[in-house]
């Protein structure tokens, strides 16, 4: 599964951790993210993502 | 002296740090100031506060425009600590349950600078408040620069109060970008911008489309550092847009440190040779010359050429940290060049190369590195090295 990093602040979203903070489990892949999903660190949406 | 009045009912009750001139690694030559607005109208709001040091003196400045316990409500633009620092001292004198508004991400990052519970109450980006017989309206300015920055626009009058952006380290007695030469602001501004800002030039474009859509005109332009801006507010915004285009005058910065004199001397007829061709050059030494000085040089420049001896199979270690640096303000539409003397290994040459390509700058060779003490063909291929620098430059 890949990871994809935020172009505005170069969080790494891992697709093995997920963001548990934010109700998403370990194993949830990128594109399975809600589109409402937010950058836990920047609040930048999902289209500011980019694959690693 | 601050308070100043700025507009009626607003006033400018931060302070004034004469003697700071290192501000982590970034050269404040001209001090800073930390910038605290306070807005009278049936609510009484401060918004930001200053660094913990000046606490009291904020206060004091308060004091002589109201009761400091009259104050409804604190705005907290952005956390970092030379704007929120004086949080719980206020909160102490104003009143610890009174709301302190902030970005979603502000709640988040206020709550990990303060262990004591404040009343932190969170506001959407375009939401709109009343005070009384104006209204303040909040825009998220994410990453602009840290996650929980914000804009607070004070409808009626017209007023950006700005956070960090449009700021500029400037300690002065002088309130407005009329008071002050312009160069003299202009520069610290754009230095502000080249070591804070530049890597999120991307967003500060969509920022300013944004705010153009939102339809916000301004009469004023506050950050929390320096000067106000009110003669013209649009010209640094313009500023801002051009900068963050990053489309480089013509223009060439040879940055570089010496041991022997040989790298210094490759670097000055390098010099020689883009001057030769036309273009402004201009070689910094990095011992003498700040990390952050050189970055607002970079800032405008199209061409940065970057010189190391090697020292120990490496990058003289100044050069090292200005590589590092530079990487982290992600400057863009650059070409590059690497040069050096060397002794045995020469790797330097080598490992600045790969840096400049790491980010993106177009190389014009593999590298130009001398053993030793350059002969005079060896100052010959610096000065071709230069011209076709300048070529390449006239080029674009």
């Amino acid at each position: 599964m890949d990871r994809y990093v935020c172009q505005i602040c170069g969080y790494i979203y891992d697709p093995a951790v997920g963001d548990p903070e934010n109700s998403i489990e370990p194993g949830t892949k990128f594109e399975d993210l809600p589109d409402s999903w937010e950058c836990p660190v920047c609040g930048a949406g999902k289209d500011d993502f980019e694959k690693e | 002296m601050k308070p100043v009045k700025i507009a009626d009912g607003v006033y400018d009750v931060g302070v004034i740090d004469w003697n700071i001139r290192d501000f982590h690694g970034y050269t404040t030559e001209l001090g800073t100031s930390y910038n605290s607005f306070l807005i009278i109208d049936e609510k009484i709001v401060l918004i930001d506060t200053v660094k913990k040091d000046f606490s009291d003196e904020l206060i004091a400045n308060i004091a002589r425009i109201v009761d400091p316990k009259t104050i409804d409500f604190i705005i907290s633009n952005h956390a970092e600590m030379d704007h929120s620092g004086s949080l719980t001292r206020v909160m102490h004198r104003i009143g610890e349950d009174k709301p302190i508004l902030c970005s979603k991400m502000g709640l988040k990052n206020l709550q990990r600078h303060f262990s004591q519970k404040l009343n932190f109450k969170t506001v959407e980006s375009g939401e709109t408040l009343s005070i009384g017989k104006r209204t303040l309206t909040f825009l998220e300015t994410r990453m602009l620069h840290w996650p929980d920055s914000m804009f607070t626009y004070l409808n009626e009058d017209k007023i950006l109060f700005s956070s960090d952006a449009f700021g500029q380290h400037y300690a002065g007695c002088e309130q407005f970008d009329d008071q002050v030469d312009e160069s003299l602001i202009m520069h610290a501004a754009k230095k502000y911008y080249a070591n804070i800002l530049l890597l999120f030039a991307p967003l500060i474009l969509k920022l300013v489309e944004k705010v153009k859509e939102m339809g916000l005109e301004f009469n004023m332009i506050c950050p929390d550092h320096g000067i106000c801006w009110r003669k013209n507010p649009e010209k640094i915004i313009e500023t801002y847009v051009q900068w963050s285009r990053q489309k480089p005058e013509k223009k060439a910065v040879i940055i570089y440190d010496t041991m022997w004199h040989s790298t210094r001397q490759m670097a000055e007829h390098i010099a020689q040779g883009i001057s030769e061709a036309g273009i402004y050059v201009k070689p910094m030494k990095l011992r003498e010359s700040n990390r952050s000085d050189i970055m607002t040089e970079v800032l405008d420049a199209n061409a940065v050429l970057v010189g190391s001896p090697t020292l120990n199979n490496g990058l003289f270690p100044t050069v090292a940290d200005f590589l590092t640096y530079m990487k982290g303000l992600r400057p863009k539409n650059k070409i590059g060049a690497a040069f050096g003397s060397y002794g045995w290994s020469g790797e330097a040459t080598g490992l600045i190369f790969k840096a400049l390509e790491d980010m993106q700058f177009q190389m014009l060779d593999s590298g130009l590195k001398i053993q030793y003490v350059p002969d005079i063909e060896g100052l010959e291929a610096c000065r071709e090295l230069g011209r076709k620098t300048g070529k390449k430059i006239n080029a674009l």
